[in-house]
């Protein structure tokens, strides 16, 4: 594994500036931890401050430290993310493992309710949640509540591989050497999916940042909690460009694309890497 | 004479297409066969692909229903839809042997766990030594050893070994049939030789039946005491594979020893079938017939 | 003497592989020297990975990336002119494939496509190598489908609707519909059945002799080669290490592989046990030094181990590289009695 990943960064150059931006992004959102002021106050500092050697991000206009708000807001956002990914991970390898193994009824009732949460619109669903839980609608909450929209086209995909795997002749075997199903489940396909599962983690983070993005500068989540969502949502509120308080804007949007674009980088890469025919090429099949 | 594996009048069918083109394909129709317990053999079914020779053996091995008849193992009924305890017992007694042995173990996992999880699942033992010794002397039966293998992922070990590895496996629970699909038809001429030797010998020295699924009568012949030919899911010819490959009374099976390419005239570039054997054979397919036993001791499916 | 139709001199073909730091060198085709000449069928027998594809992927002129020839000559000596496809320019190859080359393929569902009739596939193919169009075009096919024993009407199906054996000859038909010179047959029958493999075998025989054409036939069943071909080379480990005519490589190899090969062949009527090679062949990233068939070979001295044997002349169009090639004992006598063998 250590191997994999020194090679990866050595000979595959996105994944270097995958790597570089992301872990750049991951630094500054761990500052969070060491942080002077409690992000969620304000005015702590003299607003509509540009950046400065006192303020390295300048401040807002509600007086806070763009720096330290903006640390906090990646935390939070990167946090979110990855409990996303990690929850609907679970449900999609759960989901499409035994409905490609075990097939027959099993199958058609998972995959009857994997294409109920494919064809059921998610932005509505979560704006009806802010309504209904309103102040209750923590984080957590809401990375559950995405994670279960999360997981279905990674499920059929997990699902087509199983089904494959199925039909190799070391499946039966292992059937006839007296392993259980999950032991099948676990140790014989696990291994095959988890690149799948890598490579959809990123897509899945980089989905389910976009969609708090939106939601919160909309106004659907909660505003006290420093998101990047929030961040923008309050910048967009006191009209940030218009009165010339431009950095409010710029410097969350130019590290969400270094977010973004890290992500991105670091799925491609990793996709190409399990890709079976450069995979097989590496082996020198 | 008490029967091990008895085959009465199976049939199996499969429903193809969708909604509006189904189409029932029948692929094997009233088959039987038995082996014994007291006599060891190698059983050999011949056909092309198509015949129905891999639905049967996928029904002996119990991973397909019969849609008809029934196929019972020292009395009771093989089926998949049983008790789990039920089903390893069943498994303890009837291993099957893969056709590719590149293919018969995860690329990703070592090989000796499939070892262990047949000795810890079949033969209940639970001390490491006791695990140790069970592997090592199902090894020693195929001409491997335990620190041979141990550790090995299958990428390091050549597709001999593999094989033998995969029929070790099969072997530690002692069971007295292997069922072999094609095991040597993804196989090297040098590779080949070994496997089919390997089946022989445990015949011979171990006492273990063996059914043998392939199209190639060379090696057929080779090895087996009894064989049925198969054509369209229809069995032709059955009885002592010597009588019947020495001398093939239905047609198909003379047509089928007649398409084995012999190296007696190597160079020769005799390579013509006579159109007459092809159609006679080929008019023969979906008609029922019946099986008529002859003096010889072989039964063929008469029209 | 017959003219040659190829000349294969000292060839050399490496796989160079670079993939994530990791750099292998893999020796496919390692000096080989050899000639295919007209108007016969001269076969090529080897393990999986022996280096056979790879060989016949030169002749082709299917020369790619991470494949290179390092080293040699593949020189065709063509009606329109000699050509040699380690060297020639992307033009040159198009004038000479189909029309002078022409290949059959292991599967013949990749050469059909899957969503054009057969009767379009044809036109892709043979419209521009025949230069003809209308009605002589139709003739030349039809007159083609004719000798090929197929139904006008195949021109109209889809390769699905067809059965594997009617696919292989459809795509033999392909082929040869140009009257190529050379044809490189690549396993054709490896995944037919028994009586439909006879078949496919003496059609592509007797197209052969009909045409005059010379076909180089790969396949590692040496039933199949002792059947169809009138040569055979014997590739081990990217090496030619026996060529002679069929029969007297079956008779009387020269070569303790070649021996081995066909003396594992079981045959009906005789049930002696038959003997298996252990050990595999070897990577060819790192083969052993000397003859590469010495770890496995019976035969094996010291000197196998370390000199590797020159592919000499041992008998008449005969010639074998092995070191003690007179000591090698044909296992196998012609027409052996039913079953009784010392």
């Amino acid at each position: 594994m250590f191997s994999v990943f020194r090679d990866l960064i050595r000979y595959n150059i996105e994944f270097a500036i995958g790597l570089i931006l992301v872990g750049a992004v991951v630094i500054f959102a761990v500052l969070s931890y060491f942080s002077p002021v409690d992000p969620s106050l304000i005015y702590m500092a003299m607003p509509d401050q540009p950046p400065s050697g006192q303020y390295w991000f300048g401040t807002n206009s509600r007086g806070q430290d763009l720096f330290w708000q903006l640390s906090a807001a990646f935390r939070n956002s990167l946090i979110f993310g990855i409990t996303v990914a990690v929850l609907s991970r679970i449900i999609s390898i759960t989901v499409g493992l035994l409905s490609g193994y075990v097939g027959g009824w099993v199958d058609r009732v998972l995959m009857f309710i994997n294409d109920i949460f494919v064809a059921v619109p998610i932005f509505p669903i979560l704006v009806l949640f802010y309504f209904v839980l309103r102040n209750n609608m923590d984080s957590f909450t809401l990375a559950l509540i995405m994670a279960c929209f999360g997981w279905p086209f990674d499920a059929r995909l997990i699902r087509s591989v199983a089904l494959g795997l199925k039909h190799r002749e070391f499946t039966r075997h292992a059937v006839f050497a007296g392993m259980s199903t999950p032991k099948i489940l676990l140790e014989e396909h696990l291994p095959y999916v988890m690149p799948i599962v890598f490579s959809t983690f990123m897509a899945n983070m980089l989905w389910s940042i976009g969609l708090e993005v939106t939601l919160a500068v909309l106004g659907f989540t909660n505003l006290n909690n420093p998101t990047i969502g929030t961040v923008l949502y309050w910048a967009i509120s006191h009209s940030a460009i218009v009165v010339g308080v431009w950095w409010w804007i710029v410097i969350p949007v130019v590290l969400i694309v270094m977010t973004f674009l890290g992500l991105f980088l670091l799925a491609v890469s990793m996709n190409e890497y399990i890709d079976p025919r450069s995979r097989l090429r590496r082996m020198g099949a | 004479m008490s029967t091990l594996l008895d085959v009465k009048n199976v049939s199996k069918q499969f429903t193809m297409g969708g909604m509006l083109s189904r189409k029932i394909v029948r692929a094997v129709e009233d088959a039987s066969m038995s082996l014994s317990v007291e006599k060891p053999e190698i059983f050999t079914i011949i056909g092309e692909s198509g015949s129905g020779k891999t639905t049967l053996a996928r029904m002996i091995l119990g991973l397909e229903l019969p849609s008809s008849g029934e196929i019972s193992f020292r009395g009771k009924t093989v089926s998949h839809r049983v008790g789990r305890a039920e089903r390893l017992e069943f498994m303890a007694n009837v291993q099957p042997v893969f056709q590719n042995p590149f293919e018969a173990f995860n690329p990703l996992k070592r090989i000796d766990r499939y070892l262990e999880s047949t000795a810890t699942r079949f033969l209940k033992v639970t001390q490491r030594d006791d695990i140790d010794a069970a592997m090592d002397g199902a090894l020693q039966k195929v001409g491997l050893s335990l620190a041979e293998v141990r550790g090995r992922y299958p990428h390091e070990m050549s597709g001999g070994q593999l094989q033998r590895a995969a029929i070790a496996r099969a072997l530690i629970p002692n069971p007295p049939l292997l069922v072999a699909d094609e095991p040597v038809s993804m196989v090297d001429a040098s590779l080949r030789m070994s496997i089919v030797n390997l089946l022989k010998s445990l015949r011979d020295d171990l006492k273990v039946s063996v059914i043998y699924i392939t199209h190639d009568l060379a090696t057929a012949y080779y090895i087996s005491n009894r064989l049925i030919i198969m054509q369209r899911g229809r069995i032709v010819e059955m009885g002592d594979a010597r009588t019947v490959l020495d001398n093939p009374e239905h047609p198909y099976s003379r047509l089928l020893k007649n398409s084995v390419l012999s190296t007696e005239d190597a160079g020769a570039g005799k390579l013509a079938t006579d159109p007459g054997m092809v159609a006679l054979a080929g008019e023969l397919v979906g008609k029922a017939g019946r099986l008529v036993d002859r003096p010889d001791e072989r039964s063929v499916r008469v029209y | 003497m017959t003219q040659d139709i190829l000349t294969v001199e000292g060839l050399k073909a490496y796989y160079q592989m670079n993939y994530f730091g990791v750099s292998r060198e893999v020796r496919a085709v390692d000096d080989i020297t050899m000639t295919v000449r007209k108007n016969e069928i001269y076969g090529i027998a080897g393990e999986s990975s022996s280096g056979k594809t790879s060989f016949i992927k030169v002749l082709a002129a299917a020369i790619r990336p991470p494949m290179r020839v390092v080293d040699g000559s593949v020189k065709f000596n063509f009606k329109s002119g000699p050509i040699d496809v380690t060297t020639a320019t992307p033009q040159q190859l198009d004038a000479i494939r189909w029309r002078s080359l022409s290949y059959i393929m292991q599967g013949s569902m990749s050469t059909l496509n899957p969503v054009r009739r057969i009767g379009k596939t044809f036109e892709d193919f043979a419209k521009r190598p025949l230069a003809a169009s209308g009605t002589p075009y139709r003739e030349r096919v039809l007159g083609h489908l004719e000798r090929l024993k197929l139904p006008a009407d195949v021109l109209n199906a889809y390769p699905h609707e067809l059965s594997g054996g009617m696919r292989q000859r459809v795509t033999i038909g392909l082929a040869t519909v140009c009257h190529p010179e050379f044809v490189i047959a690549d396993e054709p029958t490896t995944a037919l059945d028994v009586v439909v493999q006879k078949e496919v075998l003496g059609l592509i025989r007797e197209i052969q002799q009909d045409m005059g054409s010379s076909v180089v036939f790969v396949t590692h069943d040496m039933s199949v080669h002792a059947n169809m071909t009138d040569r055979v080379g014997i590739i081990y480990a990217g090496r030619l290490v026996e060529e002679g005519p069929t029969r007297q490589m079956f008779f009387a190899p020269k070569h303790p592989y070649t021996a081995h090969l066909v003396a594992s062949l079981p045959r009906i009527g005789d049930t002696t046990q038959r003997p298996a090679l252990e050990g595999r062949p070897p990577s060819l990233a790192n083969p052993p030094q000397g003859c590469r068939f010495h770890p496995r070979c019976p035969l094996a001295i010291d000197k196998c181990k370390t000199e590797v044997p020159p592919l000499i002349p041992v008998a008449n169009d005969h010639r074998s590289a092995c070191w003690r090639w007179q000591d090698v004992a044909p296992l196998v006598k012609p027409h052996q009695a039913h079953g009784v063998m010392a």
